[in-house]
């Protein structure tokens, strides 16, 4: 059997090379727009935060980190996804006829 | 029961952030992808609040009011200028949160063998990008020197610096007991954070940036290491691989290595610029009227902007003449370097502010062919990147650099302020050819008469 340790090896070097396929497949166009939603998707870091924050019998310690790590994460969540979204909606095209399109 | 339905909402939310960055490939669907993220990060909140060790909420539910009040703001009030700023100030934002979530596991359960050493890397690699996203916070927003700060031994030092800072790391993997070392520990990521920007200078951001991208992402993954999180590791690696992928390609742009980047102390000027340049060449200037009467009679006009038109506010004015050009039939497409701007992607998203459309941004491998076809190509506010002597000039400090061929068009024009020397303090020999014309002003004010000249050229037509 394997051990935790081995199975997540298996899976971060997975996502790495899966990552790199993708990443290298977005338009330059866009790279500005890719950093601000992977920032807000390295808020994920909110899970952990929030495993030691609502942990029964959990320190004094551990809740204020806890309590500044869900904040912290929380405001990337929020503040990524929205900026990517305000960045991305100002991405247009002109159609022939003069008209323009909204990337959506 | 619920613990096993929060591992298939955990899958689930990995899928929809391979997706969300799988659709960012394109405009046209990467509104889709924003909204694959939204709901992936949901589901991984949601399924986490369910589990069975989470029995206390108020505290979280405090903190998600505060992030959410502080989050839109920082969304919405950002002038796309300062996107850059708030990256690294995310970056820093996500690189504490893994850091603190590795303290506050330490003092919790003090653990052992691998799990330990994920904690090591989750919390050194989490300081360190914190404080060294928060000084490129400071160059950035300028309230620090942008220009790179060096002394005697710089590189020895912050090696050194870094190598206690592994010591004590290895030590505490050893043996995880010794308590009073851990504090000591934050100390020395801290401080290698901070002396790790110092010597960098504006130059060298999108790079920086870039990098601590990664960094803030493999923290995350080392904190699903620690916790044993598939869902962190899988979302640390995607955004540790897009950061690298980032930086790679801002590296290539520059025609540098990473460990130049690092220790390189790039951004120096370049004092030793000079000698041969000491001979009399002569520049033609012209006015925005002839210069508009140049573009009037052009069919095909390329524009190569650099982060001098965001300085000068000239973005918007820049999409008039645009907007002049092309109901006049000129054909008109931009220019973009990789490094124009101050982050990977920057200029696009200037541009596309003042809504000149995308299917007009073409990237410098695209256009470069295109050059010898143009009839003008105009520069506004770039230098570097257009610099001939970065193909030919051996000795030059940007030899090899891929740069934009605007030398190669028919006739050159060039927006500048005055003769001095740019950013890097690099004598550009575009200046002096027989087909350039300097047009001398604040880039929003030339563009301004430009646009103005045009109307007038129209009218007399």
């Amino acid at each position: 059997m394997l051990t935790d340790l081995e199975v997540g090896l298996y899976i971060f070097m997975l996502a790495t090379f899966l990552g790199l396929e993708i990443i290298r497949r977005v338009s330059p166009l866009l790279h500005t727009p890719l950093m601000s939603l992977t920032n807000a998707i390295s808020a994920i870091a909110v899970v952990g935060s929030i495993l030691v924050t609502g942990a029964a019998h959990a320190s004094t310690l551990s809740r204020t980190l806890g309590f500044i790590a869900v904040t912290a994460s929380m405001t990337n969540a929020v503040s990524g996804y929205l900026i990517t979204d305000r960045m991305l909606k100002m991405f247009k095209t002109r159609k022939p006829g003069g008209d323009r399109k909204g990337a959506a | 029961m619920t613990d096993t339905a929060v591992q298939y909402i955990y899958i689930l939310s990995a899928a929809l952030f391979v997706f969300s960055l799988k659709w960012m490939r394109s405009p046209a669907t990467a509104r889709r992808g924003v909204f694959a993220g939204e709901a992936g990060m949901l589901l991984a909140i949601v399924g986490t609040l369910m589990r069975h060790e989470v029995v206390d909420y108020k505290l979280i539910a405090a903190a998600f009011v505060i992030g959410t009040v502080a989050g839109i703001p920082l969304a919405y009030l950002m002038p796309m200028t300062a996107v850059p700023q708030r990256t690294a100030l995310s970056h820093a934002f996500g690189a504490l949160a893994a850091a603190l979530v590795g303290t506050a596991e330490y003092y919790r359960a003090t653990p052992h063998g691998a799990v330990m050493v994920a904690l090591v890397f989750e919390t050194l690699l989490g300081f360190l990008t914190f404080t060294g996203s928060m000084m490129a916070f400071g160059k950035l927003q300028e309230i620090l020197p942008t220009r790179p700060i060096t002394y005697r031994n710089q590189n020895v030092i912050n090696l050194s610096i870094l190598g206690l800072a592994v010591a004590a790391g290895v030590w505490l993997i050893v043996q995880p007991e010794q308590a009073w070392l851990f504090p000591i520990f934050i100390a020395l990521s801290l401080v290698f954070g901070v002396l790790l920007i110092v010597p960098i200078g504006g130059a060298d951001m999108p790079t920086v940036i870039a990098l601590l991208n990664s960094y803030a992402g493999l923290s995350a993954a080392a904190m699903g290491f620690a916790l044993g999180n598939r869902l962190l590791i899988i979302a640390g690696a995607l955004d540790g691989s897009s950061g690298l992928i980032l930086s790679i390609v801002m590296c290539r742009a520059m025609n540098r290595s990473f460990t130049n980047v690092l220790f390189g102390a790039f951004g120096q000027v370049q004092t030793k610029a000079g000698g041969a340049a000491e001979e009399q060449r002569t520049v033609h200037s012209a006015s925005a009227e002839e210069a508009a009467q140049i573009l009037d009679a052009a069919r095909s006009v390329i524009i190569a902007p650099g982060y001098g038109l965001a300085v000068a506010q000239a973005q918007h004015k820049l999409r008039e003449l645009y907007d002049t050009l092309t109901r006049r039939g000129v054909d008109v497409k931009f220019a973009i370097h990789p490094v124009a701007g101050r982050m990977p992607g920057h200029m696009n998203v200037l541009l596309a502010e003042a809504d000149i459309p995308y299917d007009r941004l073409f990237e410098m491998d695209d256009i470069n062919s295109e050059f010898p076809q143009a009839d003008v190509a105009l520069v506004i506010g770039a230098n570097d990147v257009t610099n001939p002597a970065a193909r030919s000039d051996k000795s030059s400090p940007i030899y090899g650099m891929p740069i934009l061929d605007v030398d190669k068009a028919r006739t050159v024009m060039v927006i500048k302020r005055s003769m001095s020397p740019g950013f890097a303090g690099i004598d550009n020999p575009l200046y002096y050819l027989d087909k350039t014309l300097m047009l001398f002003g604040d880039a929003k004010a030339f563009l301004t008469d430009l646009v103005k000249e045009l109307a007038e050229v129209a009218k007399a037509a």
